[in-house]
């Protein structure tokens, strides 16, 4: 065998090796169905509980139990997240320094955009929630951004979401690989087991919806963001999406990551997506 | 008579007053040494996104055992907290194949 031809096979093996280390790295987009997914996904819940209709499952722990569902009924007569609504309320319609307003970010000037967040933005190729858009729409007018775990950002969500109740989620995944991608890490993130605790959302949200976790009765995972934010009295304020992710975190004794971090965002993004088709009832409150 | 006695008790005393110091010198080396692999093996569970709450409070209680000067107990932690930060390490690559086993179909 001439020197050449030797080189020649020895490069193509070489490529062979490395094709075969790289190949399980590659995201394979065509594996990834989201509209299947969701329909698992449903199929599990509504038959975990065949006495629920498909809309009382966005009312949390409420549906669950019939004593909760009684207290939550009376709750609502005087709810405890109206001072944030009405905060949330004139914070959005109060123009920025430069003149303009959060109406100004938002398709339809923000009203009744709810269901429609998380989205996938193509030009960035990410996931971007309504609490980051928010916080980009003030950053691009010269505002400070708000913490995504305190009030300001809960009381606009809070706006947000009571023009959109009832609005069945509409979350929409483009054919592009990166936001399958997107949308498969927020699957695995859903599913993965963390924290000292070795708990993955789905130990609580999937495994033991109903049960109680010591006074805690444990919402089901369908529907679960669309009552987002939320006032809850353990907290004795609102959370945010982003308070629910890190507090979640840390109950298991896993570190939080930073609030809107790509997982966070991931995860939101499969979450809503499985709910799609039930309705916004945001803002929520929990006990 | 009782210099014959005194002398061989000071010299005991110093050698045990020696020994211990050298004890403690070593705990401390071994303090550092455990404290520096806990730390290296927590920071890997931060490139997995996995770090535990319980391995940070290990560690902080480890250096504060070190900062009283009880390096046995700060040792004890510091390989507490390694141990921690392992088990976090190995649920974190477990988990890249194992999340799948959880999944709705």
């Amino acid at each position: 065998m001439k020197l050449r031809t030797k080189v020649q096979l020895s490069l193509a093996a070489f490529g062979l090796v490395l094709l075969a280390f790289a190949a399980p790295s590659v995201f394979a987009a065509d594996k990834v169905d989201p509209v299947a997914d969701a329909k698992a996904f449903k199929k599990f819940f509504y038959e975990k509980f065949p006495k629920l209709k498909p809309e009382d499952f966005v009312n949390g722990p409420y549906s669950m139990n019939e004593d909760l569902y009684k207290q939550w009924q009376e709750k609502e007569q005087f709810p405890p997240y109206e001072f944030a609504l009405e905060a949330g309320k004139e914070m959005f319609s109060k123009p920025f320094k430069n003149g303009k307003t959060y109406g100004d970010c938002f398709a339809n000037k923000g009203i009744g955009v709810r269901q429609d967040y998380p989205t996938f933005d193509e030009k960035e190729g990410k996931v971007i929630t309504l609490e980051l858009a928010l916080n980009r729409c003030r950053e691009a007018n010269g505002e400070p951004p708000f913490s995504y775990l305190r009030d300001e950002m809960a009381s606009l969500t809070a706006y947000m979401a009571f023009t959109s109740r009832g609005k069945p989620f509409d979350i929409k995944i483009p054919n592009d690989p990166r936001a399958l991608e997107a949308y498969e890490k927020g699957k695995e993130y859903f599913y993965t087991r963390r924290g000292q605790l070795n708990f993955s959302c789905a130990t609580c949200h999937v495994q033991s919806p109903g049960e109680r976790v010591r006074t805690e009765v444990l919402a089901p995972a369908l529907g679960i963001l669309n009552a987002m934010p939320i006032y809850r009295s353990e907290w004795s304020g609102m959370g945010t999406t982003s308070r629910r992710f890190t507090t979640c975190n840390s109950q298991i004794r896993g570190v939080p990551l930073t609030p809107q971090d790509d997982e966070y965002r991931n995860v939101e993004y499969y979450l809503s997506y499985v709910s799609n088709g039930l309705p916004i009832s945001g803002p929520g409150a929990r006990p | 008579m009782r210099n014959r006695t005194v002398i061989p008790a000071l010299a005991l005393l110093l050698l045990i007053c020696g020994a211990s110091a050298a004890a403690a010198a070593g705990s401390e080396e071994e303090y550092k040494t455990a404290y520096a692999a806990a730390e290296a093996a927590n920071k890997q569970a931060a490139t997995l996104r996995n770090q535990w709450t319980t391995t940070a409070s290990t560690l902080a209680a480890a250096k504060k055992f070190a900062d009283g000067g009880d390096f046995e107990k700060a040792t004890a932690s510091a390989r507490e907290a390694e141990a921690l930060a392992k088990a976090s390490i190995f649920q974190a690559t477990s988990e890249k194949e194992r999340w799948r086993d959880l999944e709705i179909r």
